[in-house]
């Protein structure tokens, strides 16, 4: 697409208006809400599709003959088609639908790691990496014999692509499995470029996407991914869903993860076979009303357009890091050229909690901790950060209220 | 709003013993000869203690501590040390129970009239009740005290 976008287009009057709980206070003050990151707040027509599907029209899906189960497996497929769409998949069945990016994560690690990956073979991951993208690999690793891997960044919180490139060096690597985009650092990491070296190594490389499918347009026959995860309630969705997606023939070569019903083509004592990608990786009566307002999310975010979304934070990005760098002992961690709208700092002595908890006294929201990612914490030489994150309805005017609260904090730690 | 009222609204949880114990804490020292020790973890942010005590006869002499973590916890494990000098180990397992329900609560109604005191010592920290995530840093050195009265060595705040 080639639309050029004003971001002065994006009317954030109205977009926060879609979003009921923003009006809401917190300790009697207006809530600031910067803790997007961890998870998005819902817009009315997400709440209105899910509520009214419970109200009008709901049964289980994929199963009945009558007119309720139809109607909602119609309802539920069609997030399988706005996600297609949304990330550009050649096929609608190349979206296996899951409960977050956690189990998207957990699904390739077991099916494409235990089923596809032969013991010797190696796992290369990230130093800023979630730990929902260390850990179902280290399982692997221990169980199935598969080396693991961590490609080092640099000071400034960027990939060492030297150093990334000479771990696939001597062809081991058979996944490379990496952030999109850090949700410490803020760092996007140089996707198509990864792909062009892991796949000239002879490795398949999944994304991360769980923060960077929020900011910027995902196209994965573009980028030349072969997976690509994320989850529904960072994107403005409900919890409890996610997708991972997959071209096809490797969707195909894998085993399924969990057994049961949905899942099967015929089953006797003796032997089941599986049904088809993706319902073979679908056990269980899936999070239906979650689908439901999964699909309502991506229309919504459909609507407003990545290029005004895009537009906006970067907009808000650079008003961040000019105004916080102006907070005296502030220091901002990460200064990645290309990175996006996750901001984490360290105010002088003061611990992150110590921050985290005088800006709510403020009814400023942000988020505090190691951030599920210890091992880059302790690259930073870091225990904890405090760290701010925006969203589609996040306004110039909260980041000031940030950086004032900022002083205060500083002030009454003296 | 007035820089003074945003600062009273901050008072409330973090009084100015807090900041003081917790920028200048006065035990916060690894004991050279000790009788007891144990670490205490928070797994969920990272915050860290260890404790050591010295034995006075059957009751606690000194104790000091390392501590990792926000101002919170700091200024707990300051008050702890400075509160639990001179107690017998049963004493200050009682102690603890009361402090707990003090963090968790906000008060101890039922806590009698032999903790009154130190619990009196201890109150500026009853305001992390309104923070039930921040209970925890102000109990963790009495985990990890309580763990190295009882010979365990590693505590983890529940
Ligand atoms: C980069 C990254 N990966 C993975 C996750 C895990 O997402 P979820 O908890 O929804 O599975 C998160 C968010 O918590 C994240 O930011």
């Amino acid at each position: 697409m080639n639309v050029m976008t004003n971001p002065a287009a994006l009317d954030i009057e109205r977009i926060r208006a879609d979003f009921p709980i923003l009006s809401q206070t917190v300790r009697g003050k207006k809530l600031v809400f910067l803790d997007s990151a961890a998870s998005a707040q819902k817009p009315r027509v997400v709440i209105d599709a899910m509520v009214n599907a419970m109200e009008t029209q709901y049964a289980n899906v994929h199963r009945g003959l009558h007119w309720m189960s139809e109607r909602t497996t119609e309802a539920y497929e069609a997030a399988r088609d706005a996600a297609a769409a949304l990330m550009n998949a050649n096929d609608r069945s190349e979206i296996v639908i899951t409960g977050n990016s956690t189990g998207s994560i957990n699904l390739l690690a077991h099916s494409y790691g235990r089923g596809v990956l032969k013991p010797g073979q190696a796992v290369l991951i990230s130093g800023m990496e979630h730990h929902s993208n260390i850990v179902p690999w280290q399982m692997l690793r221990d169980a199935h014999g598969i080396e693991l891997r961590v490609a080092p960044i640099t000071d400034a919180g960027e990939l060492d692509m030297a150093a990334f490139e000479a771990l696939l060096e001597d062809g081991k690597v058979g996944l490379v499995a990496i952030t999109h985009m850090s949700n410490v650092l803020g760092t996007v990491t140089p996707a198509e470029r990864i792909v062009s070296i892991a796949h000239a190594h002879g490795a398949k490389v999944m994304f991360d996407g769980s923060q960077a499918i929020v900011h910027r347009k995902i196209d994965v026959q573009a980028l030349g991914a072969d997976f690509y995860a994320w989850t529904g309630h960072k994107l403005y969705g409900p919890t409890g869903i996610g997708i991972l997606w997959g071209r096809k023939e490797l969707l195909e070569q894998m085993p399924p993860f969990f057994g049961g019903g949905d899942m099967i083509s015929s089953v006797t004592y003796e032997k089941s076979t599986w049904a088809a990608v993706p319902h073979k990786f679908e056990a269980g009566t899936p999070a239906i009303l979650e689908g439901i307002g999964l699909k309502a999310a991506i229309d919504y975010v459909q609507s407003i357009g990545y290029d005004a979304m895009a537009a906006h934070e970067a907009s808000l990005t650079e008003h961040a890091l000019a105004r916080l760098s102006k907070v005296p002992d502030l220091r901002i961690i990460g200064q990645a050229q290309d990175r996006g709208g996750v901001i984490s700092f360290v105010l002088g002595k003061a611990h992150a909690h110590d921050v985290a908890t005088l800006l709510d006294r403020q009814g400023i929201a942000v988020r505090a901790g190691h951030h599920c990612a210890e091992p880059l914490m302790h690259r930073l030489g870091l225990d904890s950060t405090a760290r701010a994150s925006f969203g589609v309805y996040t306004t110039h005017g909260e980041i000031d209220a940030l950086a004032d609260g900022l002083d205060r904090v500083r002030e009454f730690f003296g | 709003m007035t820089q003074t009222e945003t600062f009273d609204d901050l008072r409330d949880l973090y009084q100015d013993v807090i900041l003081d114990h917790g920028r200048k804490p006065r035990h916060a020292q690894r004991l050279a000869a000790f009788d007891a020790t144990a670490k205490g973890d928070n797994p969920m942010c990272g915050d860290r203690v260890e404790v050591w005590v010295k034995f006075d006869g059957d009751r606690l002499g000194r104790v000091g501590f390392e501590a990792r973590g926000c101002a919170i916890s700091v200024a707990s494990a300051d008050l702890m040390a400075e509160t639990v000098q001179g107690r017998g180990k049963a004493d200050t397992k009682a102690l603890f129970e009361a402090f707990r329900t003090l963090a968790r609560t906000g008060a101890c109604p039922d806590c009698g009239q032999a903790l009154a005191e130190p619990l009196e010592r201890l109150a500026p920290l009853a305001g992390v009740h309104e923070y039930p995530s921040r209970v925890k840093c102000a109990t963790l050195p009495w985990h990890a005290l309580i763990a190295a009265l009882d010979g365990t060595k590693e505590a983890s705040s529940e």
